[in-house]
């Protein structure tokens, strides 16, 4: 479905959206603490960008690296193509005859587990990894209590671009983490398992997208959630209408690349921001959303070319291009469309638009366009 | 100084006011204006649309125009934004366009904060997305507006959300679009201002649209129109308009 009619309904729960903007007002100003008053801020997510840079550069490498580790530490590792493969691994891996408990994380949402906690008694968990640290083979998730220290079967499922090279990566990481997402501004406290798992690791598109040289860098989200806190569609909508995929402003720009840009989820997303630029300007990482949702807007419109009857809005848009192309036709344009449109105005007010505008028209006027461009006002002041 | 002016395709059809204020204020300050004809679009529309083929021909023909002009000013953040941030990455060879939105040539370029404008009226200053992120204009506008006679300044709660405009946005998600602008006008409405400035006619288009529409007295003027406002000799006094944006006397 598109994002705008998933929108809608979501949009006429006013109790929700209260509570979502009371809610990412609160997030907002637990950051604002925790990085405000940090000096170090912005070194840090130069270097926290730039460990995920590198890290993507060489993922082979460093999945590599982690294979060996956590099958030298006695777990082993299965490699998973898509959701459903990740769920048959994982089925194959739990006992029968227990229920198994469940860590979420956006990995396991994205490949639809559910299931309780873990309590002292569980015997068998699927736990959605933070990170894991590839030169030890190391588990880490945020801080659980005893939920990674029971004794039973213990399945660990994260995406390929969660390996981190070293401990000191993993450093500055957590550190970006709590700042941006909960508002920490002490390196959280975490849980680590090393050895004695089953990992799964999950691809289900991300190659695709590390095969974009405009969106891979996408893939370095450490998944703190501060640009959904931020992000004034986000808050009004909520996540539903991001679809199954990562919701807010980094969902917009990953969803349309695991998908691909044809269907009418994947081709709105693109669109459903107003390229405010608050994403960018907390995400720890420094992952430049706006100028991704401006490229994957390009990717929309270029799948749409070659279809053999253009959509009105193609022929619109070529068409003010080509008017555009020069000041002569430019100006005829204007002064056609003005005088069009000021047949449509009362009072200087446009209260109705066809066609495409209808909808700016649906909840706003439009001033009437005036008689005299400003280039018609500079000729004759001359 | 010789200051070209980009008046934006948008300002010269639907806002020219917005744009004789810039060449009042300009020849106020003691600054020779030149229009250049052949300017046409700096192509933000297209590039933000996903029309990247389109927009890069515009973004190249504007370079071509504004060729050989050492200071250019645009009443608008988008664009200068758009010429800023996105030429380099259409291409690399049409970085460097010294293009500046009007405050950052104000207080930056010509050095003044006072410009010798009156403007009676209770204004509070919507910070546009491009020029608080893409541009980084800070205080310069809130600098300008404060040193404005008889104005009195009202602080926007949250001021630096969005207002909900977004270009292509504001059409293809209409309903969030205006979801925005409703909690936008609500905080401006607290304010108890009876104007709302930006330094960008478009989303001035669409907080002034919205508040058009309620019918709620607030209006949406440009920051050159006050700047250009009660400055005397120099042409007549911008008419305080009451529809959509403002009259913008024919
Ligand atoms: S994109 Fe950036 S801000 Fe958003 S969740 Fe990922 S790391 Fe956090």
């Amino acid at each position: 479905m598109r994002f705008s009619d998933a929108a809608r309904p979501e949009l006429g729960d006013p109790a929700a959206r209260r509570g979502r903007r009371r809610a990412a007002a609160e997030a907002r100003g637990r950051r604002a603490d925790a990085v405000g008053g940090f000096p170090g801020w912005e070194a840090l997510r130069e270097a926290g960008a730039a460990i995920r840079e590198r890290t993507l550069r060489e993922l082979g490498t460093h999945l590599e690296t982690l294979e060996a580790a956590v099958e030298e530490e006695g777990g082993h590792v299965h490699w998973a193509r898509d959701a459903a493969e990740a769920r048959r691994i994982i089925d194959s891996l739990l006992p029968d005859d227990v229920p198994a408990a469940l860590v979420r994380s956006d990995v396991t949402d994205e490949i639809g587990l559910d299931g309780a906690e873990p309590g002292p008694h569980s015997k068998a968990a699927v736990v959605g990894a933070g990170f894991l640290v590839a030169e030890t083979g190391t588990l880490v998730v945020a801080e659980r209590g005893d939920g990674l220290s029971f004794p039973g079967t213990l399945v660990a499922v994260a995406g390929i671009e969660d390996v981190v090279p070293g401990w000191t990566d993993l450093e500055v990481l957590l550190q970006l983490v709590s700042r941006a997402g909960a508002g920490v501004p002490m390196r959280p406290a975490i849980s680590t398992r090393t050895g004695d798992f089953a990992l799964v690791l999950l691809d289900n598109g991300r190659t695709t997208v590390l095969a974009d040289p405009d969106g891979r860098a996408a893939l370095r989200c450490v998944h703190c959630s501060a640009c959904s806190d931020v992000c004034p569609v986000f808050q009004r909508t909520g996540p539903r209408p991001y679809g199954p995929g990562r919701a807010g402003p980094i969902g917009a720009v990953l969803t349309p690349q695991v998908r691909g840009v044809e269907a009418p989820l994947g081709a709105s997303l693109p669109f459903a921001s107003t390229l405010c630029g608050a994403c960018a300007d907390v995400c720890p990482v420094k992952i430049d959303i706006p100028a991704m949702l401006v490229h994957l807007r390009g990717r929309v419109v270029d799948a749409r070319r070659g279809r053999p009857v253009p959509p009105p809005e193609m022929l619109l848009m070529r068409g003010l291009a080509w008017s555009m192309g020069d000041e002569r036709r430019y100006e005829h344009t204007l002064v056609r469309r003005a005088r069009w449109a000021r047949l449509l105005a009362r009072d200087g007010r446009i209260r109705r638009l066809p066609g495409l505008f209808g909808k700016w028209t649906d909840a706003r006027d439009l001033p009437a366009p005036p008689r005299q461009s400003f280039r018609a006002w500079w000729r004759r002041r001359r | 100084m010789r200051i070209a002016v980009f008046v934006t395709c948008w300002g010269d059809a639907l806002f020219p006011a917005t744009g004789r204020a810039v060449v009042r204020l300009l020849e106020h300050l003691g600054h020779e204006v030149v229009f250049e004809p052949a300017q046409t679009c700096c192509g933000h529309m297209h590039w933000t649309a996903g029309y990247h083929p389109e927009a890069i021909a515009l973004a190249r023909r504007l370079t071509e125009v504004f060729a050989g002009h050492d200071v250019i000013v645009t009443p608008s953040a988008s664009c200068a934004a758009t010429v800023r941030t996105a030429y380099p990455r259409m291409d690399p060879a049409l970085a460097g366009l010294p293009v500046y939105e009007l405050s950052e040539l104000l207080v930056d370029v010509l050095g003044v904060t006072d410009v010798g404008a009156r403007y009676p009226h209770r204004v509070t200053y919507q910070p546009t997305c491009h020029s608080l992120r893409a541009l980084g204009l800070g205080d310069r506008p809130l600098r300008l507006l404060r040193a404005v006679r008889d104005l009195e300044l009202a602080d926007l709660p949250e001021a630096g959300e969005c207002c909900g405009f977004g270009g292509a946005f504001a059409v293809k998600n209409a309903d969030t679009s205006v979801a925005m602008v409703a909690d936008k006008i609500a905080r401006i409405h607290e304010t108890g201002a009876d104007v709302v400035c930006a330094t960008d006619d478009s989303c001035l288009t669409h907080l002034g649209g919205a508040l058009s529409r309620l019918r709620s007295g607030v209006r949406a003027v440009h920051l050159a129109e006050i700047l250009a406002s009660g400055l005397g000799a120099a042409g007549p006094a911008p008419v305080p308009g009451g529809v959509a944006r403002r009259a913008d006397a024919p």
